[in-house]
């Protein structure tokens, strides 16, 4: 792996600026908050946290779709802003959530494919039709649903046509936003042996965001946990889950079901206090649902402690740490 | 067990007429449910999960067509109950969480007028005691500052708020039996926790009888007493929770059980099993193991009717052709 990481975040925000009622004055809402990140080539970054913590975001600011506030987004070194946008665009490339609207129904699946092949005004019509080709027998589909329509498909091959579309550019790197979630898990084993497949074959990067942890731990090679807008914790793959170390992260991974019959539904001891994202508790955001919070918790803000295989934000941890 | 079940179903089908046809959504189903029993239905989505407790509801559109040799609640025959009759039964005796919240919301109304109503409809209680009700059960599920919440409408509320208020105007009348749909898929997985603890904790608490119904097996073998597998809209095995998933029976029950990765037993980055192919179009005559288009042991006789197979004394049940649920030279990867 080359030192110069191909996808790079550095102390990225992302403000909104959101209105309550109908006449109040806005006030700002981080959505991303002061996010650094490295994603090595062929790594697959898994990032999850709850509901509304930032995590799509995030991704929409890596393609481009979103302008951080503040901060710099680097590929190979180079800042974003600086390159050409289609140029971008060609080397990260999303999969999103839905295989159902994120299809236009009324495109035949060849259209759907090739679409960003002529955007680009990549190749003539004959080599875009052998790229479409190629593509299809890669994600596993046959060449014949070439003139079918999204509606005639099950979601598992919707899923496979979005993917195939999102991998005809030939990309480096690829963001899937909760790619199988919508999906039976019969068919998500396939798009989730497809990511990894297509992983060894052609060294592609992902960011894997998702709030199926079991799906993380198997995809994944590193883990990034956010909460309110920050990576709380940063781990490689067992780091996290043999050893994780915030108590979000050990909240988050207490409410794995696993399929185990006569162990009932665990205890995350989280309190249901659901924060306001443009009010956020003072200090440690997650103060007050944390079991483990001491006084300092809800007077400041933990630093970034680096551990050895990642870092943590927690006062639990490094040169601010009790001494017990 | 030797006491009656609460609900018990025979025979149970779903037609509905479609464009090309009759679409047998779900065909012959036969359950039996305990007071104070959860029973999970699991399956592939599309099998007819919500379709059958609609039916049980008596909320079927007016075109879908609903038949059984019995469908029985505390001994009440459902299949000849009034419309009005079921609707006094589903607010007082039993309820059902739906698997979109905002359907049986009204956006029009407060949190607070809505839960009471739910009470005052069914039960002579003054308002005061309706909202005093509806306080104390939005507590239990763990909605923060529950009085406030009262004068609040639903858009107002997030999803995992709104899923909650849900299950709090279920539970307003104590019913005796409750049926969730999905009632958590669209949560994070540490609310889904604490709904389900909380559901699975009041269900034991009021003696209550649960179908939860649901994509997700961690869910099913957490929450489940017994578990009920649907494919294309047959039961295609029954059992206790332990024994299905200890020894699955039915090739597609297997077959799923090995598409989930599994934390601490599946290497990571392994391949996972898969069940390829597509499940058949219930459009018109349907015979046949519904499953044999994708069955690793199919053989011929699977066009045929397919014998239900029952282990330890009718508790655990299947339908394959094969005694075991395996053919004798099996093409199937070991799990
Ligand atoms: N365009 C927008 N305007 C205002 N606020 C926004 C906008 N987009 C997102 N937000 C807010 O930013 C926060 C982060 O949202 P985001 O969609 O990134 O969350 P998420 O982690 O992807 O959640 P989920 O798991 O539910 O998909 C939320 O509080 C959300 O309400
Ligand atoms: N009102 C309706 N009109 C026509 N077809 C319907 C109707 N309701 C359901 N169906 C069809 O009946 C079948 C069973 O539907 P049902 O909603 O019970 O599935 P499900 O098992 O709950 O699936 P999911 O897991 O996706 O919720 C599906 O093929 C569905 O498309
Ligand atoms: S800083 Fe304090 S409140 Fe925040 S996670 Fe650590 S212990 Fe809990
Ligand atoms: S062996 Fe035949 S009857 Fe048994 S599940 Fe497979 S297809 Fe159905
Ligand atoms: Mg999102
Ligand atoms: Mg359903």
């Amino acid at each position: 792996m080359s030192d110069t990481p191909v996808l790079e975040l550095r102390n990225v925000t992302k403000t909104y600026q959101v209105k309550q009622g109908m006449f109040a004055t806005p006030k700002p809402l981080k959505a991303v908050n002061d996010v650094s990140l490295k994603i090595g080539r062929g790594e697959v970054l898994g990032l999850v946290g709850e509901s509304g913590c930032g995590k799509s975001t995030l991704a929409k600011i890596l393609l481009g779709l979103e302008q951080p506030t503040e901060g710099q987004v680097l590929v190979d070194g180079k800042e974003i802003g600086a390159q050409n946008r289609s140029e971008l665009a060609r080397r990260i490339q999303p999969i999103f959530q839905d295989p159902y609207s994120s299809l236009n129904p009324r495109k035949s699946i060849y259209d759907i494919i090739s679409l960003p092949l002529r955007v680009h005004n990549v190749g003539d019509s004959a080599s875009q039709e052998k790229a479409v080709r190629e593509i299809l027998d890669i994600v596993g589909l046959p060449a014949r649903v070439m003139n079918t329509y999204p509606s005639q498909m099950s979601g598992g091959q919707r899923q496979r046509v979005a993917i195939a579309r999102a991998l005809i550019m030939k990309p480096e790197i690829v963001i899937c936003d909760e790619p199988t979630s919508a999906l039976d898990v019969s068919v998500q084993s396939q798009i989730l042996n497809l990511l990894g497949e297509l992983r060894r074959e052609f060294g592609l990067t992902y960011l894997f965001i998702s709030h199926n942890l079991a799906v993380v731990e198997h995809l994944a090679n590193r883990v990034a946990v956010m909460y309110l807008g920050r990576i709380v914790e940063e781990a490689s793959v067992e780091g996290l889950f043999d050893r994780r170390r915030h108590p979000y992260s050990d909240a988050l991974l207490q409410s794995v079901l696993t399929p185990d019959p006569g162990m009932g539904v665990p205890d995350t001891h989280l309190g249901a206090a659901y924060p306001n994202p443009i009010d956020p508790p003072k200090g440690c955001h997650f103060h007050p649902r944390c079991a483990k919070a001491m006084p300092q918790c809800s007077q400041a803000a933990p630093l970034t402690v680096p551990t050895e295989d990642g870092r943590v934000e927690c006062h639990l941890y490094g040169a601010q740490a009790p001494t017990a | 067990m030797t006491d009656t079940p609460i609900l018990s179903v025979r025979n149970l089908t779903i037609d509905i007429p479609v464009g090309g046809g009759t679409l047998h959504a779900v065909r012959g189903i036969d359950f039996d449910l305990n007071r104070g029993e959860t029973l999970c239905i699991v399956g592939e989505s599309g099998s007819g999960k919500s379709l059958t407790s609609l039916a049980l509801m008596g909320l079927l559109g007016k075109k879908i067509s609903r038949r059984a040799d019995r469908m029985e609640f505390d001994g009440i025959d459902l299949m000849k109950t009034s419309q009005r009759g079921m609707r006094k039964l589903r607010g007082l005796r039993m309820s059902m969480i739906f698997q979109e919240p905002m359907t049986s919301l009204n956006p029009a109304y407060t949190i607070g007028d809505q839960l009471a109503e739910a009470l005052l409809l069914h039960k002579k209680v003054s308002r005061e005691q309706a909202r005093a009700r509806a306080v104390e059960l939005l507590e239990k599920v763990g909605i923060t500052a529950a009085k406030s919440r009262l004068s609040q409408y639903p858009h107002q509320l997030s999803g995992g708020l709104r899923q909650r208020v849900m299950i709090a105007m279920a539970l307003m009348c104590e019913p005796e039996l409750i049926i969730a749909d999905e009632p958590t898929t669209a949560l994070d997985v540490t609310i889904q926790a604490q709904i389900l603890r909380l559901l699975v904790d009041l269900q034991k608490e009021l003696g209550m009888a649960m179908i939860l119904i649901t994509h997700d097996l961690g869910v099913v073998a957490r929450v489940a007493d017994k578990v009920a597998v649907m494919y294309a809209g047959e039961l295609v095995e029954t059992g206790p929770a332990a024994d299905v998933f200890g020894a699955p029976a039915h090739p597609y029950t297997r077959g799923l059980l090995r598409c989930i990765p599994v934390p601490g037993k599946t290497e990571r980055g392994a391949e996972l099993g898969t069940i390829p192919g597509i499940v058949p179009s219930l459009v018109g005559e349907v015979s046949g193991c519904p499953f044999r288009t994708r069955c690793d042991h199919a053989v011929d006789a699977c066009r045929q009717p397919i014998p239900l197979r029952e282990q330890q004394a009718g508790r655990h049940s299947f339908r394959c052709v094969h005694p075991d649920g395996r053919a004798a030279s099996p093409q199937e990867v070991p799990a």
